[in-house]
């Protein structure tokens, strides 16, 4: 069983001083109930469990980690390694001190009341079968799965008018409650301080005076993660008002497909993101400055 | 105790919202929040818990206190209106209700919040048994009990019959006002329902918490306890927990300046949120292990420690099932009583 062998194998990095501790999931208080862990232990290895149920993307807790001494170990799902592949690229993360595991994924389940049988969205759509980055691979690789398109949803806010749209929008991202899980679950939100928790400017992240603002936060954040988002689904798995928040970002990504041709945040950590290499001459949409101030209308 | 048929209840709730603003649950987008009600509007008793719970009715999100602009060298304040329509939530559940009488006794203490007791004078609860508590649900934990609702009015779903009685004044003169809607009932009809829920609940895995361990006297020793290390390890910080509790009841009191006026405006707090507590000279808390001990020792023993040893949870269970890293409560008391004594 994969869960044994990941478990022994991460004894054995242990044992052996190449790592000093290692980043899963533990069994909590139900069967269902799956929780992110750090191990430093053998004992504590114990507890690791590795099932359907373990849904959180472990990448960005090596944000802080990497920061400490020594090894660490991580196991990653494929669309997990996307995720890491694209922190290393903005140097949040040093490869060389973690020891990555790549494990097979079958999709995760969308849990209501600690409860559920369907996966969740993200999996339903998912063409990350394969991990971008990997020190080994443990147990069967189980990951190819029919999946439907991952814009169908995008497509069809495309094809409303801009009323509905707005409609749309506005219904969602008033059930915001600025509970800012979305940003903080989200790998690519890793500004040391985000500007929704600066207090020196009305731009504080307790609460809204209009619902305005809490347009304005997730379509900042849209902006801020466009062309790093890796769409590994975190933001709409924990938002607990259930807005669909990765059709923003999807909205995004299908448009800098259109605009730069195909590109996957995280996938090629050497090549240069869309957004980033910039040429004023070839770029399908140079801005205004390159234009002498004057916009192309 | 009153009774009605279950398809009179929208023609009743029609009724009522002719008097008041009437707050339901309602099914949207796969999610259940409470919503006013008018005619036509589906009510969802089905759904046990709504995401949210009803503490914004009393505690907004976000309030205005006063307006303030300048003319000249003055300077003209404009205090908020105390809220003054009458207005009632129907279908809370026990939990929630019990949760209202833990805000109230930092709310309504002096010196009493004149918004919130505003609120809470306008306001009835109508509140709901729950025929099918769920195994995130813990409130027996906290002696409250969900086939007997503490409320203006307790209901009961039993075979098609909605069941009310009026446990308040304010309960009892709203039936009055409905009274075309209700017929005379006996105790008696709901007796076998309250059987079934209350055994429902003592087989909830969560049912028996040992809260008798942290008596208020280990105060320091608990602060102290090593296992906060280990418990706020994987906590994302955000505001979940603290969002959605319904006895969370932290604020803080800030200015929007518009250009023309200074609007200040005090709006719900995260003990989750790095600025929490920040003062002139910096916070106290620092960490994030530092602000996620304060939310439950702020529960489990600074409350209780001030209110006559009320512990500031009600077993809702939404931090239980809507936590990213499956942090909550449960593991917050089970972690301290089990590893503090060895």
């Amino acid at each position: 069983m994969i869960q044994d062998l990941m478990i022994e194998r991460a004894k054995q990095l242990l044992l052996s001083g190449e790592i000093t501790c290692a980043a899963g999931w533990k069994r909590g208080d139900f069967i269902t109930d799956s929780q992110p862990a750090i191990f430093e232990s053998l004992q504590e290895l114990e507890n690791l469990v590795y099932d359907k149920y373990c849904a959180a993307n472990l990448s960005k807790y090596l944000v802080g980690l990497n920061l400490k001494e020594g090894k660490i170990l991580v196991f990653l799902k494929p669309c997990d390694s996307y995720s890491f592949n694209q922190l290393v690229k903005e140097n949040l993360i040093k490869r060389e001190s973690v020891y990555i595991i790549g494990i097979g994924c079958e999709g995760n389940i969308r849990l209501e009341e600690m409860q559920g049988t369907e996966l969740l969205e993200r999996c339903l759509v998912c063409t990350k079968t394969e991990h971008v980055v990997y020190d080994e691979l443990v147990g069967e690789q189980l990951n190819a799965r029919e999946a439907r398109s991952r814009f169908e949803g995008v497509l069809e806010l495309e094809q409303m008018s801009s009323g509905n749209r707005y409609g749309f929008w506005h219904e969602q991202l008033s059930r915001c409650i600025r509970c800012n899980a979305c940003r903080n679950v989200c790998p690519s939100c890793n500004c040391r301080k985000c500007v929704f928790d600066n207090n020196k400017y009305d731009t504080g992240q307790k609460a809204s005076v209009s619902t305005f603002e809490d347009q304005m936060f997730h379509i900042i954040r849209a902006y801020h993660v466009a062309g790093r988002c890796t769409d590994c689904g975190e933001c709409s798995r924990v938002c607990p008002q259930l807005i669909e928040l990765h059709l923003l970002n999807r909205k995004f990504i299908k448009d800098i497909n259109t605009l730069y041709g195909p590109y996957q945040a995280g996938e090629d950590i050497s090549a240069q993101g869309p957004l980033t290499d910039f040429n004023a001459k070839t770029d399908p949409e140079p801005g205004i400055i390159h234009q002498g101030g004057q916009a192309d209308v | 105790m009153y009774k009605m048929n279950m398809q009179d209840m929208p023609e009743m709730l029609t009724h009522m919202a002719e008097l008041m603003d009437v707050y339901v649950p309602v099914r949207r987008g796969g999610l259940v929040n409470f919503e006013p009600f008018s005619q036509g509007v589906e009510v969802d008793l089905g759904t046990l818990k709504t995401v949210k719970s009803p503490k914004d009715f009393f505690l907004p999100q976000v309030e205005h206190l006063f307006s303030a602009q300048s003319q000249g060298s003055k300077l003209s304040v404009k205090p908020q209106d105390l809220p003054s329509s009458p207005f009632a939530i129907f279908g809370i559940r026990s939990c929630d209700s019990r949760g209202l009488e833990i805000l109230d006794s930092v709310y309504l203490s002096e010196p009493v919040d004149k918004f919130y007791e505003a609120r809470r004078e306008k306001g009835i609860i109508m509140s709901l048994a729950c025929l099918d508590p769920t195994a995130t649900c813990f409130c027996t934990a906290f002696e409250i009990d969900p086939a007997e609702p503490k409320a203006d009015v307790a209901m009961w779903e039993v075979v098609g019959q909605l069941y009310a009685q009026a446990q308040s004044a304010k309960g009892e003169s709203l039936i009055i006002e409905l009274s075309k809607f209700f017929q005379k009932a006996d105790i008696g009809d709901i007796a076998q329902e309250q059987g079934a829920i209350r055994e429902k609940a003592s087989e909830l895995p969560w049912g028996k918490l040992p809260l008798q361990e942290l008596k208020s006297d280990r105060l320091l020793e608990l602060f102290d306890a090593p296992q906060w290390e280990e418990l706020h390890k994987t906590c994302l910080a955000c505001g979940i927990c603290t969002y959605l509790c319904p006895t969370c009841q932290c604020y803080d009191v800030q200015d929007h300046g518009t250009g023309a006026e200074i609007l200040r405006y005090r709006c719900w707090d995260s003990c989750m949120y790095s600025d929490f507590t920040m003062m002139a000279h910096g916070n106290i808390r620092n960490s994030q292990k530092e602000r996620f001990r304060q939310r439950f020792m702020h529960k489990l023993v600074y409350h209780p420690e001030n209110n006559g040893g009320e512990i500031s949870c009600v077993g809702c269970g939404r931090c239980v099932s809507k936590c990213p890293a499956s942090l909550n409560i449960i593991k917050v008391i089970n972690s301290l009583v089990v590893k503090a004594d060895v």
